[in-house]
């Protein structure tokens, strides 16, 4: 070995690795670990790798259903049944530290990494979707600055990636809030379909099976990552820019290609992708979920730069890589395919019997760790927690000029047109994009399968910051009636938990919330968690984040004469408000864009109404009654009509609304659950009411489509704002702001 | 009729021209980039993606794979040779179609649904359509901008190779319909001999009532009519 750093305390904390955990290093090795140990360990016990923090958390998931294929944590991906003999894996990582540092590159290879999660897993990817957030983006001082330089480049990062290797970004959300000044938000979700029998294992199974590294070469980039991103972000931060991993989405392309010819054939005994710990991560996974032992030389690894010590061999996050272990006698199989893709391709090392991870370097002994001990048996913590208080009540609120507030509201970045994001996002490849970004969820018809997905990622963090609890019941419950309008039964969901330092009790006492919140919502619609990522110390030196359980959600459309649409199509057709009207204003966006105040209670949510309504729904949906379905969400009714208004940006349409009696504000603005806004024609709307009411789902009828205003009478008030106007401020606001 | 599809390394169009292709009864295949050989194939799609990652320039390397002898001899022998998006951007390197493609005017990568219009149905590829035609296609590209010198610009124009033009809502050529600041709209172009086309619109990806356009088929089904195909309903 190399001359290698003695072992000090110092270097120990460095590493991130407390006094207590080095000492369970020691008892687990039965002596001093050496710098490389030292290394592999620090980021296998990162949280990024070993969820030390929140795996007692994550148990409280419901994780089993008749779909479930292959259950959360098992492997890279989990896999769920859709009929037929078919299946598909999907997950959602973030890659939150690295684009705040490098924000294209980082976001590039969030993108790669999950890719790579589901070709690992045998599946052919098929789209995308990302839950992208940041701080404002308007105004002219630095902070506003630095947000839309973060913006502009995590989306021309994502786009980088998804459009080269040809998998398309169909959706997603993108929110903008002070509390990500500094620490954005990049979480970035994949899908891809197999056959059921076409399953891939992460496991080293077969004593005397060689070790193929198949991929890019390896260099220095992207040095232990998974550590870096499991500490808060700080000034010095930029400095950890090499922990930024380099992405090349052209060799993806090549390894998506070559892996999935290669799973075609019976080569393959097990597979594993190097993200998050590259090599590190994937021998000793592999070993452990085999139950053996590998042993590789590093001396064989292809790599881009000479002098690597086997510590930055080990560590390295270069991209583009994964771990084959083929079965011994169908080595050729695997030269000739990669050597077609052009790929780089080596033998490795070979399974063991002996449970070790067992490192050489040209022959001599660099690492050796049990390898079941060095995956499974990292600390487990159960952090404090200090519950926040209730918020207060809503008082008096001054009066605003309500006229305005729509506009506002409209043109906040939240709400915005995203138009901006997904033009430059290639969403129409492979021929499947049977709902345009912008949509309530994202639809896809997988055409191997002949089967209609549906896809949705949902949070609404200013809810979840004011109650953990009931903004992730939320999360799941919108997420579901996105689904719902697309025309979709929800399957499952993956989850993406960001927050803020794990160690602050407050912080902890929110993911705890959350994950209760989460659990129970996936429980009521009996969508179970079939994987995820946890991101914590999510932490500017400005303070925490806004909790952030995004929910990943999919779901499954039964015939394409189920795809439904937010949009209201033509003049003269009746607008029904499925759900109550509500007056409250709670947690509402327009308490916070147009009265600065992010305060109130989060509104109710009775999963009883939500699943009548969306079942309702559905059931209008499916009957073909039915020519619009929009789901009510941030900034209330006015919102979701003038977006139905707009969203085909073609031909947008007028409305005439009357809402009925009570405070205008709450009738406009106000964010009761369990609201879905439907069009059908003028002729159908006696029947679709008369069978909503026969569900006992409230519904009636609010207005109709047509003309060049939308209209709304509110209580006392009455308000008009011109279609053109509407559009104005919801198209021209984030091209406004990233052309400034 | 045999048709061919190629394969780059970093093509990712392959699969939907080979599906459009396919569900209009075609009998096709994959052709790898490494062969030397087209199989006799009497339709060759060059498809979209980024062939070699699009490094160095769109095209720039694609052009000097193994199969494009076979191409250029194929084309020269009167094949019909359709080049989208990328496969634009190589038949253009490759000297196949006059000019070039060079960055989008506002240097992003734009996809959204684009108007074209039919500028000359007396062709291979557009005798589906009339003249004035307004096709609704999808586009997806970073480097689509179409440009060429004046001489050049000036024969395309008086031999009637320019057979797709970007347009309003109306058919009217204007500077709003021009996504990407291609020299007088120009969408897609025909070489002399009206067997090579290109185009930045990708046709295969509106071929299907379900994704909201089925305007690509007339592209489609001009060519298998011109080979005497009866295209599948």
């Amino acid at each position: 070995m190399s001359q290698a750093p003695a072992i000090t305390p110092d270097i120990i904390a460095k590493h991130g690795l407390t006094p207590e955990e080095y000492e369970r290093i020691e008892t687990i090795l039965g002596r001093e670990p050496n710098f490389t140990e030292l290394g592999v360990f620090s980021v296998m016990w990162s949280e990024h790798c070993s969820y030390k923090n929140t795996r007692l958390q994550l148990k409280k998931f419901p994780t089993t259903g008749e779909r479930v294929l292959v259950k959360a944590g098992e492997e890279n991906a989990g896999v769920i049944d859709i009929g037929d003999g078919w299946a598909v894996a999907f997950k959602m990582e973030s890659h939150n530290h690295p684009s705040a540092i490098e924000p294209f590159q980082g976001a590039a290879t969030g993108v790669g990494g999950i890719i790579r999660d589901i070709f690992t897993m045998g599946a052919r990817p098929v789209f995308s979707l990302n839950s992208l957030r940041f701080g404002p983006i308007h105004g002219d001082d630095a902070q506003a600055k630095t947000n839309r330089r973060l913006f502009a480049g995590v989306v021309a990062g994502i786009a980088h990636y998804g459009n080269c290797i040809g998998i398309p970004t169909i959706g997603g959300e993108v929110y903008f809030d002070e509390s990500y000044n500094g620490n954005p938000l990049v979480n970035v979700f994949c899908l891809g379909v197999l056959r059921h029998e076409q399953i891939a294992r992460g496991a080293a199974k077969g004593v005397g099976n060689p070790v193929f590294y198949v991929g890019a070469e390896t260099g220095r980039d992207g040095l232990a990552g998974a550590a870096f991103a499991s500490r808060d972000l700080t000034e010095e931060s930029k400095q950890d820019r090499p922990a930024v991993q380099v992405g090349d989405p052209f060799r993806e392309k090549l390894l998506l290609e070559a892996c999935l010819e290669l799973l075609a054939t019976d080569a393959v005994a097990g597979i594993q992708d190097m993200g998050a710990a590259g090599l590190t991560c994937s021998t000793c996974e592999t070993a452990s979920r085999g139950g053996t032992g590998v042993e590789i030389d590093l001396a064989k690894v292809p790599k881009r730069e000479t002098g690597m010590t086997p510590y930055e061999i080990l560590l390295s996050e270069s991209q583009e890589r994964m771990l084959i272990i083929v079965h011994k006698g169908r080595e050729q199989v695997v030269k000739d395919i990669f050597e077609k893709w052009d790929l780089p391709y080596a033998e490795v090392g070979v399974v063991r019997d002996d449970g070790m991870m067992r490192v050489l370097d040209g022959g001599e002994l660099a690492a050796e760790i049990p390898a079941a001990k060095l995956a499974d048996d990292a600390p487990v913590y159960e952090r404090a927690q200090k519950p926040r208080p209730l918020p207060e009540p809503l008082g008096e609120l001054p009066a605003v000029d309500l006229q305005a507030a729509l506009l506002k509201l409209l043109a906040h970045p939240t709400i915005a047109s995203k138009q901006w994001v997904w033009r430059q996002y290639d969403h129409m490849v492979r021929a499947g994009t049977c709902a345009l970004p912008g949509s309530d969820a994202a639809v896809f018809l997988i055409r191997e399968a002949n089967k209609i997905v549906a896809a949705t990622s949902d949070c609404n963090a200013l809810y979840c910051s004011l109650e953990p609890r009931n903004g992730a019941r939320i999360a799941v419950a919108e997420a579901a009636r996105n689904l719902t309008c697309s025309g979709a039964v929800p399957l499952a969901v993956t989850d993406n938990l960001n927050f803020g330092n794990p160690h602050n009790p407050e912080n902890f006492w929110q993911l705890a919330e959350c994950v209760d919140g989460l659990a129970e919502g996936c429980r009521e619609f009996g969508t179970p968690v079939t994987g995820g990522n946890v991101s914590l110390y999510n932490q500017s030196p400005a303070g925490a984040i806004d909790p952030t359980p995004t929910v990943g959600m999919v779901g499954l459309i039964e015939s394409d004469t189920h795809i439904s649409t937010s949009h209201f199509k033509d003049a003269g057709d009746a607008i029904i408000l499925v759900g109550e009207i509500g007056d409250d204003l709670g947690a509402s966006h327009f308490l916070h864009v147009v009265h600065g105040r992010k305060a109130g209670r989060v509104p109710v949510l009775d999963f009883v109404k939500e699943k009548a309504v969306q079942a309702g729904v559905l059931a209008m949906i499916r009957s073909r009654l039915v020519k619009s379905a929009h789901d009510c969400s941030e900034g209330g009714l006015a919102v979701t009509l003038a977006e139905s208004c707009m969203t085909n940006r073609e031909q947008p349409i007028g409305a005439s609304i009357d809402l009925g009696a009570g405070p205008a504000d709450a009738l406009l603005f106000g964010e009761s659950q369990s609201r879905i806004v439907l069009s059908c024609r003028a002729s159908n709307a006696a029947t679709v009411l008369m069978l909503l009411g026969l569900r006992g789902v409230p519904a009636r009828r609010i207005g109709t489509v047509g003309g060049d205003e939308l209209s709304i009478a509110a209580g006392d008030e009455k308000f008009a704002w011109p279609t053109a106007d509407v559009c104005a401020a919801w198209s021209g606001s984030i091209p406004q702001a990233m052309h400034a | 009729m045999k048709a061919a599809v190629l394969r780059f390394p970093g093509s990712n169009c392959d699969q939907d021209a080979h599906l459009a292709l396919r569900e209009l009864g075609v009998d096709v295949d994959y052709v790898w980039h490494k062969d030397t050989s087209l199989g006799g194939a009497d339709l060759i799609v060059v498809p979209g993606g980024f062939s070699y990652g699009d490094y160095l320039r769109c095209g720039a390397i694609a052009r000097f794979s193994p199969i494009m002898p076979a191409l250029k001899d194929a084309a020269k022998n009167g094949a019909h040779v359709l080049g989208i998006c990328n496969g634009f951007q190589i038949l253009c390197e490759a000297h196949l179609l006059p000019g070039a493609l060079i960055r989008n005017r506002d240097l992003h990568f734009i996809c959204e649904h684009v108007r074209v219009r039919v500028e000359n149905y007396e062709t291979p590829w557009t005798n589906a359509a009339v003249t004035g035609t307004v096709l609704r296609i999808p586009i997806a590209h970073g480097e689509g901008s179409y440009t060429a010198d004046a001489a050049t610009l000036k024969e395309l124009n008086r031999n009637r190779q320019v057979l797709v033009r970007y347009v309003d809502a109306r058919g009217a050529v204007t500077a709003d319909a021009n996504p990407n600041g291609s020299l007088e709209n120009i969408a897609g172009i025909c070489n002399a001999a009206r067997n090579v086309f290109g185009l930045m619109p990708h046709p295969e990806r509106a071929c299907d009532p379900r994704l909201g356009s089925v305007d690509g088929r007339i592209i489609f089904q001009s060519v298998l009519a011109r080979l005497g195909v009866k295209a599948a309903a």
